[in-house]
């Protein structure tokens, strides 16, 4: 219908006098927006089909190619925007659900922009990197309250497990099913490399991966897919994943379509069937009945892997930590709000749950003030872009950070936020065989390896700054930071002085 | 010797390495200056079907029955690289007949034309395996 | 340090110079030859005329070939003899050089069928050396009229090779078709029909009854009015060095898959040879370069204390006349497939399960693929035959195989 018709959001822009016709970009297009006319002798597109996820400008031999945001617009409104507008005029025609994914896009405050690091200047002198020690290692677990010795005077080792990172960043969760095969050997690899973790997700772990298992962590969600006695002991650690930042609140909803033969194996449902989570996990309404999962968790596992519990930012974060804390898991990992998905309801994704930098801020200050922070390590996600990003997490009170946007992008995503279309020009977000071909997992896992390293290195050079050399003494150092522009609110809950004081 | 080796497996049947070696060969500095309304008729050469696709090159075989066959003696082994005179070459198409992968391919002036690896040209090394976007054609040592 | 004796100089001795120096970077090599050129490919004598090289680009190997190889030449000098209880071989002008391994890479002459009247044909030319390229070339005249008796590889490249230069060219052959011994007779009537549109005119199924002055009378009655003649009617492999010391030979001189002959420390090599023919499984006298060569070069590695076969050779062929190209090899028999189109035409022969030739007119790209199935006598039943009856491809092959292939 005509009023259901929306100008296209992006145009590509061809320079006839650099196309060559070669219609690498037809080839490369799942969305289908290039072809070669006939008629015209000459590449044309459908500009309505383009996500602009970039992959025709990077491939096209002769840079003929840009994407650009259209300039058609709607008459000006400071209050209904475009987006508002043709949002409406898409529910109203299709009476469904606006589905979005990756992380929340929204112009809302990103706090690690607004804080600021520390370097040492005359006094307490700042370390070179590259030529004193400096230490990125970190053990996420339980901490024993106190050293205990036996009869004969010899340490007793009162360790509980603990997962042990050369470098204080781990891969979250993504499941196989939203992303591909190749991406999950890419992120294994890397993982293994890198002495580090990625995590399975909520779709189980493929018989291709068990041998990356002591770098793994293995998700148990409320949809239990692939969840089986040799899954729970074949990786580090088991992770409950209670919530995700993207999607607080809700489950999730992987479509038939995707659920192909090995993916129904993997999973462990029939081919072709809708891989649903529901909403909460059925049988935890308390955390005692979270304790209980935790410890069913542990019996499984001999008491010889660490429980994670993964939660979402939400508002009353801090008390539902220290009860996470107290119910036995070894890390809480949060998930702020800017965390990715492979699809969400919209207005879910926009709206709700809170920034990862407060949420961090008030559990870490929470268990502190409880006396417990010791029982449990805190892992953070939910749009960490940088090694600077890290550095202000620790300083925050982090352990350790879970990358996933970050880690897709070094594997080629651009994030066009197309992802439930399951069309992923990338070869990440899709299942179909000639689009998962195009991430060959000799470069993923390279490049994963490429940027962690690189981080690391800025990691060390920032604390080198500092004069701190171990990623142990900057954790929860908060006066390493200092706030700029923020209000006295926010710099309470950061816990952190303003830039000047 | 390095020499190029395909993996299909990766290969995605972009035609990206026809373009790239056209070019190379191209004597030109400037792919668009070089392949505009130009129909290309490249060293290296794409089969596809049903989702399958790989390039085929010259594989630099170490006993090269094009180099053997070859009736005028432009084709030549040059430390291990196959090469061919084009002085020389009257087109005969001998060596067309005689390579098992269809390698070795009439050029658009007559003689015939193979991938010499680039070493010739001004790009100096595979252009087809430089701008392969997924690795899957590489130049590398074996064994 | 071994004593090697070549006899001849082109494509058969040639590999058999570079077979030695693969193992044997010392021995001493004799290359002897009638012909007192340097190495050149025979078959670039009508490319020579045609224009497409010349002398210098014609030779078969670099100019420092013979000083590279530590060779010494001979040429100009022909052998009339072997002694091979003293293991030497006599020259015609009673020179002896002795051996302790020997090549015989002596080709073939042209035959000359007895024709009535020939000997009152004044310019009569064969078409085998560059030799007979140059006289060939020197006679001809813009005003020229050529009658070229034989239809075959040698006759037609003379054809292609002076058309341009001669009033006209008129060939005669007693086989019903042109090319007959690498066509059948729809490709070849392509073919005919290409060089007919050239102004070649053809007259098949006849022969020359008479030669009179500048005039010759064929069988069925039809004059032709000429005044160059050359006879391209076929080639004899010259085996009397091997016959006449009692070595074993047939129509050539009959090798094994080491390129021995039947007497010892004599090998042999090219034109001369009868050896095994794969895709027909019988023993054919084979004369083709790339045979040539490569029984050269089998013989010479053996020659040194080298172990080397030569055991899949086929009659093959890659020839073009006027911009149309023919690729053809292996055995015409079995079942057929047959496709044209867009003025190609092509044949594929196969049987048991094994592709045993083909003919390709036009469009020949990638054939060595079909020739290599033949070679290797691949079983149909391991390919997609259907897949590549369509085009030589190695999309046909199995995924295992594309492996070997390309990624080892």
């Amino acid at each position: 219908m005509a009023i259901d018709f929306l100008y296209p959001e992006y145009e590509v822009v061809r320079d006839k006098d650099k196309c060559i016709g070669c219609r690498v970009c037809e080839r490369q297009c799942s969305n289908e927006v290039h072809s070669y006319d006939e008629d015209l002798d000459c590449m044309v597109s459908e500009n309505a089909n383009c996500v602009c996820c970039h992959r025709c400008v990077a491939l096209c031999p002769t840079r003929a190619l840009k994407i650009v945001k259209t300039n058609h617009t709607f008459k000006e409104n400071a209050n209904w925007k475009g987006e508002h507008i043709s949002e409406i005029y898409r529910q109203a025609g299709t009476g469904g659900v606006l589905l979005s994914s990756m992380g929340n896009p929204k112009d809302y405050p990103i706090y690690w922009d607004k804080m600021l690091i520390n370097a040492s200047q005359v006094t307490n002198p700042s370390i070179d990197p590259l030529r004193e020690p400096m230490e990125t290692r970190v053990f996420l677990g339980s901490k024993p309250e106190k050293v205990e010795f036996n009869s004969k005077g010899e340490i007793k080792n009162n360790l509980t497990p603990q997962l042990k990172l050369d470098i204080p960043i781990m891969f979250s969760a993504m499941s196989y099913g939203s992303i591909s095969y190749n991406a999950h050997e890419s992120l294994a690899r890397a993982a293994e490399e890198l002495g580090t973790y990625y995590n399975t997700g909520e779709g189980g772990l493929h018989k291709d991966f068990y041998k990356y298992g002591s770098h793994t962590i293995v998700q148990v969600a409320s949809g239990r897919f692939g969840v089986h006695k040799d899954y729970l002991n074949a990786g580090a650690a088991i992770e409950i994943k209670m919530g995700q930042g993207a999607k607080p609140g809700i489950g999730g909803h992987l479509p038939g379509i995707k659920v192909g033969d090995d993916i129904s194996k993997t999973r462990m449902i029939p081919e072709g069937s809708d891989a649903i989570s529901p909403a909460p996990h059925h049988d935890i309404y308390s955390i005692e009945d979270l304790r209980q999962l935790v410890y069913s968790l542990k019996e499984a596992s001999d008491y010889k892997k660490p429980v994670i519990v993964k939660i979402a930012a939400v508002h009353n974060v801090a008390a539902i930590a220290s009860g996470i804390a107290r119910g036995g898991a070894d890390i809480i990992a949060i998930d702020g709000y800017r965390g990715g998905t492979g699809a969400a309801p919209t207005r879910i994704r926009d709206n709700v749950g809170i920034p990862i930098e407060l949420a961090l801020a008030s559990v870490d200050q929470r268990l502190r003030e409880e006396g417990i922070r010791n029982k449990v390590s805190i892992v953070v996600g939910g749009s960490i872009r940088s090694s600077a990003d890290i550095v202000k997490a620790i300083a925050l009170g982090a352990d350790a950070v879970y990358i996933g946007t970050s880690a897709l992008l070094a594997l080629g995503c651009h994030l066009c936020r197309s992802c439930q279309q399951g069309k992923c020009n990338w070869g990440i977000a899709t299942q179909r065989e000639d689009l998962v071909r195009r991430l060959n997992p000799d470069i993923g896992y390279k490049r994963l390896v490429n940027l962690l390293t690189a981080w690391n290195h800025e990691i060390k050079e920032i604390m080198g700054g500092m004069g701190i050399n171990s990623i142990e003494s900057l954790r929860g150092n908060r006066l390493m930071l200092r706030g700029i522009g923020l209000t006295e609110k926010e710099l309470l809950i950061l816990g952190i002085k303003h830039a000047g004081e | 010797m390095k020499r190029i080796y395909v993996d299909e497996k990766w290969c995605l049947g972009c035609h990206l390495c026809e373009y790239n070696c056209a070019f190379a060969n191209s004597g030109k500095d400037n792919m668009a200056k070089a392949l505009k309304n130009v129909k290309i008729n490249p060293r290296i050469q794409i089969e596809e079907k049903d989702g399958i696709s790989f390039a085929v090159s010259c594989r630099h075989c170490e006993e090269p029955l094009c180099v053997k066959g070859c009736i005028t003696g432009a084709l030549s082994v040059v430390d291990g690289v196959i090469q061919i005179d084009r002085e020389k070459c009257v087109g005969c198409y001998t060596c067309v007949l005689s390579c098992p992968y269809g390698a070795i391919m009439p050029s658009d002036d007559g003689v015939v034309q193979k991938c010499e690896l680039c070493l010739k040209n001004s790009h100096g090394k595979p252009a087809c395996v430089e701008g392969c976007p997924n690795r899957a054609i590489i130049y590398e040592e074996k064994e | 340090m071994s004593k090697y004796v070549i006899i001849g100089n082109s494509a058969g001795a040639i590999g058999c110079v570079e077979g030695i120096r693969s193992i044997d970077n010392d021995g001493e090599i004799t290359l002897i030859a009638s012909e007192p050129h340097h190495t050149y490919s025979r078959p670039l004598i009508s490319y020579l005329l045609y224009g497409k090289t010349d002398e210098q680009r014609m030779k078969y190997r670099s100019d420092s070939f013979y000083k590279d190889n530590k060779v010494r030449k001979m040429l100009g000098k022909t052998v009339v003899s072997i002694d091979n209880n003293a293991k030497k071989v006599v020259l015609s002008d009673g020179k002896e050089v002795s051996y302790e391994k020997l090549m015989v890479a002596t080709g073939s002459v042209p035959f000359v069928p007895p024709m009535d009247g020939l000997d009152k044909v004044k310019k009569r030319f064969s078409f085998m050396t560059l030799d007979d390229a140059h006289k060939l070339e020197k006679a001809i005249t813009p005003q020229s009229k050529v009658l070229i008796v034989g239809a075959g590889l040698i006759g037609l490249k003379c054809a292609e090779g002076i058309n341009d230069k001669v009033e006209s060219i008129t060939v005669v052959d007693l086989a019903d078709r042109i090319l007959p011994s690498i066509l059948d007779n729809e490709g070849s009537v392509v073919v005919r029909k290409h060089i007919e549109s050239k102004g070649i005119k053809f007259y098949l199924g006849n022969s020359v009854k008479t030669f009179d002055k500048g005039k010759a009378t064929l069988v069925s009655g039809a004059e032709i009015d000429f005044d160059i003649l050359v006879l391209a009617v076929g080639v004899r492999p010259c085996v009397s060095l091997i016959k006449d010391i009692g070595g074993k030979v047939n129509r050539g001189i009959i090798t094994d898959e080491k390129c021995r002959t039947s007497l010892e420390n004599i090998y042999a090599a090219g034109d001369c040879t009868e050896s095994y023919d794969v895709s027909s499984n019988k023993n054919k006298v084979m004369a083709l370069l790339p045979n040539a060569y490569m029984q050269g070069e089998t013989a010479g590695i053996n020659m040194a204390g080298g172990n080397a076969v030569y055991d899949n050779a086929i009659p093959m062929n890659a020839i073009g006349f006027f911009g149309l190209h023919i690729i053809t090899a292996g055995t015409y028999e079995g079942d057929s497939y047959v496709s044209t189109g867009n003025g190609n035409y092509k044949k594929l022969f196969y049987k048991s399960n094994r592709l045993k030739g083909y003919i390709m007119i036009g469009d020949v790209k990638r054939a060595g693929i079909y020739t290599s199935l033949i070679k290797k006598r691949t079983p149909l039943s391991s390919i997609d035959f259907d897949l590549i009856k369509e085009k030589p491809q190695l999309m046909a092959f199995s995924k295992k195989v594309r492996k070997e292939f390309l990624a080892k």
